[in-house]
């Protein structure tokens, strides 16, 4: 696997995130300026690709709390609000887009066949 | 079944006692993610979208009630209470965490239960009919020899780092339910002229990027060879395998950039230097493995008891059950019973805790305490006496288990998608649950007869949309979830690729291009009788293809 | 690199000889794969051990005419992902018959000696001075295996019959 390190200067079309998984559970994690967070509000937001370099690098350093470490893209509101900027990264943070067959069985017990 | 032994057991003990090991390196980052994910994947643990799945291995599809229960536990401990059964007849948790695995692993090793070799590229889960031991049409047994297979691959120091995974599948039915043209390996069971039992050999199936059914490369093997066979197939793999380019990395390109006959040339040499070594098998070896296998003490039944065929009679729902979901079982009085994991609008494949923990029980009372797995993605009670049919219904409807649509337009192979998967390119099972929803009314479904829809959210057909007789791949498209649609596939001895119709459509129009394949098949058709595949294979996909894109 | 053989860390006594340098006198030494087809009479005459390093991407069928002349070969792991040595090595040990010294070199880790040692490797360059010392523990992690290799442990289907008091196997490679 390539080091971002040594990869191509990374081309950035818009705002963007670092995004990855935390070692440990595995949940959903975004780069910012101290280490990582799981709330996307806290994420930093670049615009260029040196920017996004620069975070890719932080990342790539912390092979033991992050795996998996990407660019991602986002979407700016106004009012400042960051949403996720593709259907993949909406589902990343959000969850799966379907109910959860706990959910499904609960109702059947209220309403059998 | 097959019970372990104080061999086996030990083994997966040792297993879960080196991966805790590795675990904790990782955690302590004295071992790099580089470094561990390949001894990861090796114990079937992936990273998706969400947190790491844990892909637990159901040797051949056969489970104990007890190692049922212990599925239940750790989904309830471990994860959200689901799990969902694939298409290699493995079960899968979405929400592990690294941490927690060895735990999960020390829990399911108790019963004899691992995820080794669910991924990695090694030898994978060795795959056979969900009706091995109780279909009337098979020559003998499928397990035993998957078992012995199975065993010789595990931790097999020589074939652990192959160019990418390697999936075998047994069968010994003439008809093929385990779809063995599009593995790696097939090893399918024949008798020959003189009575003998032996395997045709075939190598290089798959599916994917370049999808290619198996080849045979030797029509007659002697059951005694089987192991020397595999590993000269395997050896031969492992050197000159690509491992350049991760796509082309299969046994399948291998095979058709030599050719078959060069191939095979490759393995006989190979094979002529070990087959009368050490893998040469004899009677004991078999003996022992087979003397492991617990079969049921059948009592002596008649078929169609009188309670069972008043039931029938008295009630049609019942009835209708039974004609969809009961199969002939060889010993007689008894049946072999489908659980469709396809309720409407559900997720294909998954089942709750409670309703793992339900079919155990179900299990101990009418089956032996054995379940099956099957690739199409429901679940099997192998031996169930027909006099205990009306009661076992009676006990599998209010779980929703018990949907007489088995095999029907409804009964979809789906893969997780997008929803899970961080491979997918689009969603998966929204557009199986919006199909299921279409369909739902019971009398359409049997109307329409045998239709197998599959559904792949990306190109690495775990869905195996290419033999379906509708398939259904996602892809990406400007941002965008489109879906392109096959039909004519098939994966059974007459194994085919599907045909795509045409341009991808989007997300919101599948169910609709569904509804108008199955509105012309029911016009097209020449009799109530012919199924779907009968009248495509007939009429050509042009009518159909003219159908969907009318409109569009 | 530490070299383990024998459970523990040793000096090596080779010499590395490059494609293009003189080859030392009186040392043990290991010379490239293309330079030893290319010198073979000459190194074979050669006073002092002989090893040569064979690349996985070339037949290991090819040293046979050589392999009473050798003392080492050492085959190559260029990622440990990379599994074609362990084939070249139990072709040399079980088909082909090599007695000498069999290195795995390139990037070799703790979690595959177990395999390597089943596979009929004895010399081990390790990439890791900590993986290095946990040799030992680590081929011991499993009692248990299921298939026969080159190291001539029996599999558990033969441990089975003989203490079912079947007949005697043998345990011919």
């Amino acid at each position: 696997m390539t080091s971002p390190l040594e990869q191509k200067k990374i081309k950035v079309t818009g705002p963007v995130v670092v995004t990855a998984n935390r070692t440990g559970d595995g949940a959903v994690i975004y780069r910012h300026a101290e280490g990582w967070t799981t709330d996307l509000a806290e994420a930093a937001i670049v615009t260029d690709g040196a920017g996004a370099q620069r975070l890719m690098a932080g990342a790539a350093a912390d092979d033991l709390g992050a795996i998996g470490a990407y660019v991602a893209p986002v979407k700016l509101l106004p009012g400042g609000h960051v949403r996720p900027g593709n259907l993949r990264e909406l589902i990343r943070l959000g969850g799966p887009t379907i109910t959860l067959p706990v959910a499904a069985a609960k109702v059947l017990e209220k309403n059998p066949a | 079944m097959y019970i372990y032994d104080a061999f086996d057991r030990t083994l997966v003990n040792e297993r879960v006692a080196e991966f805790r090991d590795q675990v904790t390196r990782r955690l302590s980052g004295e071992l790099s993610e580089e470094e561990f994910k390949p001894l990861r994947l090796m114990n079937g643990v992936y990273l998706q979208l969400h947190a790491y799945m844990l892909r637990t291995a159901i040797p051949y599809g056969t489970l104990s009630s007890e190692q049922l229960r212990m599925l239940a536990h750790v989904a309830r401990k471990y994860d959200r209470d689901y799990g969902h059964f694939t298409t290699r007849q493995n079960i899968q948790y979405h929400w592990i965490k690294l941490a927690e695995l060895p735990d999960a692993m020390a829990d399911l090793a108790s019963v004899g239960m691992h995820g080794m070799q669910t991924s990695g590229n090694c030898v994978r889960n060795i795959t056979t009919d969900q009706w091995a031991g109780a279909a009337p049409d098979e020559i003998e047994d499928p397990r035993i020899w998957a078992e012995l297979i199975r065993q010789h691959v595990t931790l097999h120091p020589e074939f652990s780092f192959m160019p990418r995974k390697f999936k075998i599948a047994v069968g010994t039915s003439a008809h093929d339910r385990a779809a063995l043209r599009i593995h790696d390996l097939g090893l399918q069971m024949h008798r020959n002229a003189a009575g003998e039992t032996g395997f045709e050999v075939m190598v290089g199936g798959g599916l994917g990027r370049t999808p290619f059914l198996a080849q045979t490369i030797k029509p007659f093997l002697d059951k005694r060879d089987v192991l020397s066979y595999v590993e000269a197939v395997l050896r031969i793999y492992n050197q000159f395998g690509r491992r350049d380019n991760i796509y082309k990395a299969r046994i399948k390109i291998l095979v058709h950039e030599l050719g078959p006959e060069a191939f095979a040339k490759e393995v006989e040499a190979e094979w002529a230097n070990i087959k009368d070594g050490a893998l040469a098998i004899d009677d004991a070896i078999v003996g022992d493995i087979a003397g492991r296998f617990v079969y049921p003490r059948y009592e002596q039944l008649s078929d169609n008891p009188a309670q069972f065929v008043a039931a029938r009679k008295a009630d049609r729902h019942f009835d209708a059950w039974v004609a969809n979901s009961v199969a002939n079982h060889k010993v007689p009085g008894y049946a072999i019973v489908t659980l469709s994991l396809k309720p409407e609008g559900g997720t294909p494949g998954d089942a709750t805790a409670e309703q793992m923990d339900a079919i155990a029980d179900l299990a101990d009372r009418y089956s032996f305490s054995e379940i099956r797995v099957g690739h199409e993605q429901n679940l099997v009670l192998p031996h169930v006496a027909q006099r205990d049919l009306p009661a076992l219904w009676r006990a599998l409807a209010p779980l929703g288990l018990a949907l007489p649509n088995v095999n029907s337009i409804v009964d979809i192979i789906s893969c997780p998608g997008l929803d899970y998967c961080s491979l997918a390119n689009a969603r998966s099972i929204p557009i199986a649950q919006e199909i299921s929803k279409r369909f739902a009314n019971l009398d359409l479904q049997r109307d329409l007869g045998r239709l197998h829809i599959n559904i792949s959210g990306c190109i690495n057909a775990c869905g195996h949309h290419h033999v379906g007789h509708i398939g259904i791949l996602g892809v990406e498209k400007n941002g965008e979830e489109f879906y392109q649609i096959t039909l004519g596939g098939k994966a059974d001895e007459h194994a085919k690729l599907g045909d795509l119709i045409g341009p991808a459509v989007p997300y919101g129009q599948v169910a609709d291009v569904v509804e108008d394949i199955a509105s012309a098949y029911l016009e097209l058709r020449a009799r109530p009788d012919e199924i779907f595949i009968e009248t495509l294979k007939r009429t050509g996909i042009e009518p159909f293809r003219e159908r969907v894109y009318a409109t569009r | 690199m530490p070299l383990v053989e024998n459970g523990k860390v040793v000096e090596d006594r080779y010499v590395r000889v490059a494609a293009d340098a003189p080859i030392p006198d009186g040392v043990p030494v290991i010379v490239p794969a293309a330079r030893f087809l290319a010198e073979a009479d000459a190194l074979v005459a050669r006073d002092g051990l002989l090893g040569v390093l064979w690349p996985n991407n070339k037949r290991i069928a090819e040293l046979k005419p050589w392999l009473g002349h050798l003392a080492l070969i050492a085959l190559d792991f260029p990622k440990f992902r990379d599994g074609r040595a362990y084939s070249q090595a139990r072709l040399l040990r079980e088909q082909y018959g090599f007695n000498g010294t069999l290195r795995a070199t390139g990037d070799v880790l703790r979690d595959q000696f177990g395999f390597l040692v089943r596979a009929g490797f004895d010399s081990f360059e390790v990439k890791k001075p900590a993986d290095a010392a946990a040799f030992a523990k680590s081929v011991a992690r499993y009692s248990v295996v299921y298939q026969p290799g080159a190291d001539g442990r029996l599999p558990a289907l033969r441990r089975r019959l003989q203490s079912a008091g079947a007949a005697d196997v043998s345990e011919d490679a």
